[in-house]
Order: C-alpha cells, then structure tokens, then sequence
C-alpha cells in the first residue's frame, strides 16, 4: 500500500519535472534571445520602451508556441498600444477554434451585380489601410458572353469604373481567399508565419511575418497583400473589436489576407461582407453541419471553384443559383 | 594559435595599406556603397512603397539580381572541377580566386534578400532552433539554409588554404579534398534550390516546368566563368600576378558548352510554350512581344537572346574564340546576356500578368537602383580585400608594395607565403 502510494508520487514528481523541463527549455530559449537582445539595444543605445523599437514584441516567440500567460501580457501590450494610437479602447481576441467547425463559403454568381459594397464592408471591418488602399475582395469584370465560356482571368477587368454597376452585357466575379485545404501561401511561408487553422482559417501571425511576399508570389488567387508602408486608418474609422489573427492594425512591412472575419465568425456571426451584399449573393456556414445553408447549396447547386486544376481545393464554392 | 593571430594580423594589414591606386579604388568603392546606403535609408523609413514593387509584381531587381548571383557564386565550382578532380595545374593555382568570387557573390545575395525584406530584423525566425522554419516544403527555407552553408564552406576553404598557405606548411590533404569535393554538390545545390523557389508555384505557369532547374545551373556555369575570365585578366594586370592563358582558354572553352546546353534548354522552352499556346504562353508572349502596347521588357528579351546567341557563335568559331579582344567581348556579352535572362527575363514575366490577370508594368525605381549599386558595392569590396590577402599567398611571383619579387615558386601542392609582404 504505501509502497504504490510512493510509486504514485514519484510519477507525479517525474511528470511535473518533466512539465518543467520541456518549460525551462522553451523559456531558456526566449530568455537567451531576449537576454541578448536588450545587451544589444542597451549596447547601442537603445531605450528600454523605445515606441518605434518594442523589444518585447520583438523577442514574442511565434504565436501557436506563446504559454496561456505570455499570450496575456501580450495582449495587453497589443492593447495598450492600439488604444492609445487609436484613442478608443480597442479589444484584441484570441479565441480559438470551435469543435466540429469547418467554416465554407458559396458565391451565386448568378446574382452578384458587381457593386462592391462587400469590397468596402470588407475594409471598414477589417481595418484595411485606406491610404494606400488595401482590398481584401477584388472584383473581375467579365463580358457576359466570355464568362460563360470559361472564366479567363485575363479577360477580367479589375479596375472597372461605371457610374453604376451592374453594366449592360457585363457579369461579376468577386474573389478574396479561398481558404484553400491544400493552401500554397502555408506551403511557401519560410516563417511558418501562416498556417490553417482546425476551422479552415488560413491566418498569420503579423508579428512573425518577415515579409519575403513568397507567399504573394505562390497564392494562384491574388488573395494576399503586402503593407508596402505603414498602413493609414482614420481613428473614428477604426474598428475596435479585433482579433489577433485577423483585423488587428497590420504594422508596415509584412502580408495580410482575408480571414472570413475571424473575430466574428468564432463567436457564431456572419462575416461582414456576407452582411454587406444587397442581393444575397453570400452564403456562409459550417460544412460539418449537415443542416447548414451551404451543405444544402453544395448539394443542390451546381458549384465549382476556381483553378481546380491546381487542387488548392478551395473551401469557397461560386455557385448558380 | 600565434600563427593564427599572426596571420589574421597580416590579413588586416595586408586589405588596410596599400598604394594610392588601391586607396582611390576603395573610395570609389566607398561612394558606391554610400549611394546604397542612402537609397537603403530612404526605403527604410518610408517602407517598400519607395521601390516600384507592387501587389501584382511582389519581387523585382532585387530577387531578380538575387537569381542571377547565386549563379555568379557557381564560379568556384567551375574551377573546383577542373583543378581538383582533373588535377590540372593551371586551373589549380586560381581555384582559390574562384572561391573568393563565390564568396563575395553569396554576401550580395544575401544582401539582396535583406533589402528585399518588409522585417530584415526578424531574420532569426528563419533559423532553426531558435525561430520556426518551415522546413523542407518552403524552398526559401531550404535556400537560406544552403545557401549559408555554401558560405561558410568557402569561407572555411579559403581561410584554411590560405593560412597553410601563410605558416608555409602544406594543407592536410584528406581534410582540404574533402571540403573542395563538397563544395560541388553544395554548389549545385544552391542553384537547385534557388530554382526550386519558383518552379514549385503552381500558380506562376511561367515558372513551373522542371527545365528550369537544368536552366538555372547552365546559365550559372556561363556567368560565373565568365565574370572570371575578365576579372582573372584585370587581376593580373593591376596585380601583376602569373594566369595562365591556358586556364582562361580552358574555362572559356568549357564555357561554350554549357553555353549551348543553355541555348538549346531555351529553345525547347520556346517551342513547346510557342507551339501547344495554351492560356500559360501569355508570359512569355508578354517577355518577347508584349501585351496590347504592354511592350517594357521586349527591348530586354530580344537583347538577351541576341547577346548570348552572338557570344555562342563567337566563341565556338575557333579563329574568334582565340583572338583576345573577341573572347573578351564574348565574355561581356555573355554575362549581359545572362544577367538579362535571369535577373529580368525570369522574375518578371512570371509575374506579368498577374494570377488575375493584372497587367502591372514594373521597372525598378531610383531608390531600387541605388540599393542595387549599394550591395554590388559592397560585392566588389568584398572581393577587393580577400584577394588582397589571397594573391601574395597563392601565386608565386607577386610584385609586393615596393616593387620586388618576394619568393619563389614551390612544388606543387606546397604553397610558400610571401614573407616579405607582412
């Protein structure tokens, strides 16, 4: 009896040592960084809260390795900042993933009129820099007639600039991330700066992004883009309620992407073009659930995706309706 | 380890003094580097909206630049080949210039990727243990991994020869073949990786075809070699130094071949987009005719292709090859015609049209220019010191600072230092 209860307690000690050691040495690792670091930034006379230089964000390990209290004091720091350069107090989400989630998207592109309000929903929400402009939605501009034929991107017309839309003769094709299965951009990171989510999210960690743009080169949809300087949102514009992978402000320098608006659609809301678009065009929902909207769109539309052939194996759908 | 500091001693003196001639090269050196540092400056603060890189067209001159050097670098084993595996003796005794070559053109390029960079700083999270690479599926990862490691390795071959070099005792053998042999396969393998990072986009139809990692080490073997060729010969005037003509005949000989396999893989590229004209062969109809009046870089495609066609002819007509004044012309014609190819012609008809279909125009911008100029600077320097140090111990007859003959030839395979030039 007492010779198991000791056996117990041995285990218990060993498991904690060994919780220890697998801590230590990860925590060994930061500290010797930031241990070098702040010898270097006090070498060269750096101040310790220098505001352009943060040497804590600096040494911030990669995301999915941060422990449950660095990813506190980290957040904090995020929050600070954000409200004191927005002069609003901004909120920054971490909330993981739900269970038994596979978020998947549908277009009709059947009924899109080209308008671009979910280009500019889009931005407002996700505090897209304004200057110079970001869009996370672009949308091509086809001849009817060539669109039915075969959609050839070269054909598409981007920067299309009516006084109204939908023109005459003319059909719309909005693109944004398609949140691949098999996705090119996390294949190419150098950084594993980003990565997919358990939900079908593919997202980065704006704060390990070294900004080679491999990424930019290796996506077959122009989804991502790249702060080529310090991106400009107007405070009373900037939207407060924001999500560490998502729409928290981008600091120059490294690519941003469409993320389904993760710090909606984790706490059970619509992205925000899917609200934004005046004919119903966008369809959002989980495709483990069998009763959802889009399980039902897949199984009675006739959907495709674009560059099949490439099988990236998009999660978003465009569909006829 | 006296010897050591002795010869790190000699090392440092030996790149710090030197003629009027020397200095007023290094300032000229110095104005360029300055010009980069300016232009670095300016992006720094403003970000990479200062360069005329955009979304559609995400790398430009300098990845560009970047390709076109890591082939530069494929000159140590152009030497390493003929003077290690055949043991031919010309080619033995510049083998080390070779090497130095390599060197100062893998710092370019990895200069080159640190302007390129939106967060240089963060650098660290591309290593291992300490950041998170992504390893093997990310072919910039791989790159930067092998690509240091052929640095260090040349590094490693030129400091230890010409340190053996400098006590005057011979290199042990086993150790030095070893690291000469390696440098082979290592300096294949930069190049397969650095065609890998855009052959393996499937989204980029211009780059995904499997000719382009053959592609990427002829062209290296037609660079590298000659930039030699007109770089051995201004070495040995300015620094009075014993080339063989033999060798440059030789490497300029093994030159046209690759030069060949070059053109032919180009040709077969050519044919097979021309011919099956799919949706992909607007790239390359982009590069060589230009899209509804989108015509920047048909200028470049054409003299790209004239230049090398012409060096090839040039250079396999013996009577041509062997006049002096011709091969070199060649020699120039073919590192512009390469240089084209590589640091033009791939990077930005792969980009154009974008995957949507945009048709962005890029050319680089002035402050691009200035960086550019900046980092060959600092290439040129680079190469300036290591053979300031490697010539008085790697060639027997040197002129040293007073005008005299300081040794004299020793057998093969025992380098002798240059005493006198400490």
């Amino acid at each position: 009896m007492k010779g198991s209860e000791q056996k117990k307690n041995t285990e218990v000690t060993q498991t904690k040592k060994q919780a220890k050691m697998q801590d230590s040495r990860s925590v060994s690792r930061r500290n010797f960084m930031k241990a070098a670091g702040v010898g270097a930034g006090a070498l060269i006379g750096l101040p310790r809260d220098a505001d352009a230089f943060d040497l804590e964000e600096y040494f911030q390990d990669h995301f999915t390795e941060l422990s449950p209290e660095e990813i506190e004091r980290t957040i904090e720091r995020l929050e600070r900042k954000y409200s004191k350069k927005y002069g609003k107090a901004v909120t920054v989400d971490t909330t993981g993933p739900n269970d038994d989630v596979l978020f998947g998207y549908g277009l009709d592109i059947s009924r899109c009129i080209g308008c671009r309000r979910c280009v500019y929903g889009c931005v407002e929400e996700n505090n897209q820099s304004r200057d110079p402009q970001i869009h996370w939605i672009r949308v091509l501009e086809f001849d009817n007639d060539e669109v039915i034929r075969n959609i050839n991107f070269d054909e598409g017309d981007p920067f299309y600039d009516h006084e109204e839309a939908p023109a005459p003769g003319k059909s719309y094709l909005p693109i944004a991330c398609q949140q691949c299965e098999n996705p090119e951009c996390v294949k190419a990171c150098p950084t594993t700066a980003t990565w997919q989510e358990p939900d079908g999210i593919v997202v980065i960690d704006y704060d390990w992004c070294i900004g080679c743009r491999y990424c930019i080169a290796a996506c077959p949809y122009g989804a991502r883009h790249f702060n080529w300087t310090e991106p400009e949102i107007p405070a009373d514009e900037m939207n407060p309620n924001t999500h560490y992978l998502g729409n928290r402000p981008r600091p120059h320098g490294v690519v941003e992407k469409c993320t389904w608006c993760i710090q909606r659609t984790r706490h059970g809301r619509y992205p925000a073009c899917v609200e934004a678009c005046p004919v119903g065009a966008r369809k959002f929902g989980n495709l483990l659930d069998p009763d959802s909207e889009i399980r039902y769109l897949m199984e009675h539309k006739r959907t495709f995706v674009l560059k099949a052939e490439i099988d990236t194996k998009p999660k978003f759908f465009y569909f006829y309706g | 380890m006296k010897s050591v500091m002795a010869f790190t001693f000699y090392a440092v003196r030996k790149m710090l003094l030197g003629g009027s001639a020397y200095y007023l090269w290094l300032a000229c050196l110095g104005v360029l580097i300055a010009v980069g540092i300016s232009g670095y400056h300016e992006q720094f603060v403003h970000g990479h909206i200062v360069t005329n890189m955009r979304d559609p067209v995400p790398w430009g001159i300098f990845i560009g630049t970047y390709a076109f050097l890591v082939g530069v670098a494929a000159a140590a084993m152009a030497l390493a080949v003929p003077g290690y595996v055949y043991h031919w003796k010309p080619i033995k005794d510049i083998v080390v210039l070779g090497e130095i070559i390599a060197i100062s053109a893998v710092i370019m390029c990895i200069l080159f990727v640190m302007a390129d960079l939106g967060h240089p700083e963060r650098f660290w999270h591309l290593l291992p243990i300490v950041g998170k690479p992504n390893l093997p599926s990310s072919m910039i990862g791989m790159n930067v991994m092998i690509l240091n490691g052929y640095l260090v390795l040349n590094i490693v071959i030129v400091s230890y020869f010409l340190y053996c070099s400098y006590v005057d005792r011979p290199y042990n053998k086993v150790l030095f073949m070893t690291l000469m042999l390696l440098s082979i396969p290592a300096a294949i393998s930069i190049h397969t990786t650095t065609a890998f990072i855009f052959n393996v986009l499937p989204a980029r139809p211009y780059w995904n075809s499997a000719i382009l990692v053959p592609r990427f080490i002829a062209t290296a073997l037609c660079a590298g070699p000659a930039l030699m060729v007109l770089a051995f010969q201004i070495l040995r005037k300015v620094a009075k130094i014993n080339i063989e003509d033999e060798a440059l005949n030789k490497i300029v000989e093994m030159m046209v071949i690759v030069l060949f396999v070059n053109l032919l893989l180009f040709f077969a590229e050519v044919v097979t987009e021309f011919r099956s004209a799919t949706a992909h062969t607007i790239h390359m109809q982009y590069y060589f005719t230009g899209i509804g009046g989108h015509v920047g870089l048909v200028t470049w495609a054409w003299s790209g292709a004239a230049c090398n066609i012409t060096a090839f002819f040039l250079l396999l007509i013996p009577k041509t090859r062997k006049n002096r004044i011709i091969m070199n012309l060649s020699c120039a014609l073919v590192f512009v015609g390469v240089f084209i190819e590589k640091g033009i012609g791939l990077v930005l008809p792969g980009f154009t049209p974008g995957t949507l279909g945009e048709l962005y125009e890029y050319s680089p911008s002035r402050v691009e220019v200035m960086i550019a100029i900046g980092i060959v600077g600092v290439g040129m320097l680079v190469f300036t010191l290591l053979s300031r140090v490697a010539i008085p111990l790697t060639f027997s007859e040197p002129l040293d600072d007073n005008g005299g003959i300081t040794a004299t030839r020793g057998e093969p395979d025992s380098y002798r230092p240059d005493p006198m030039g400490i």
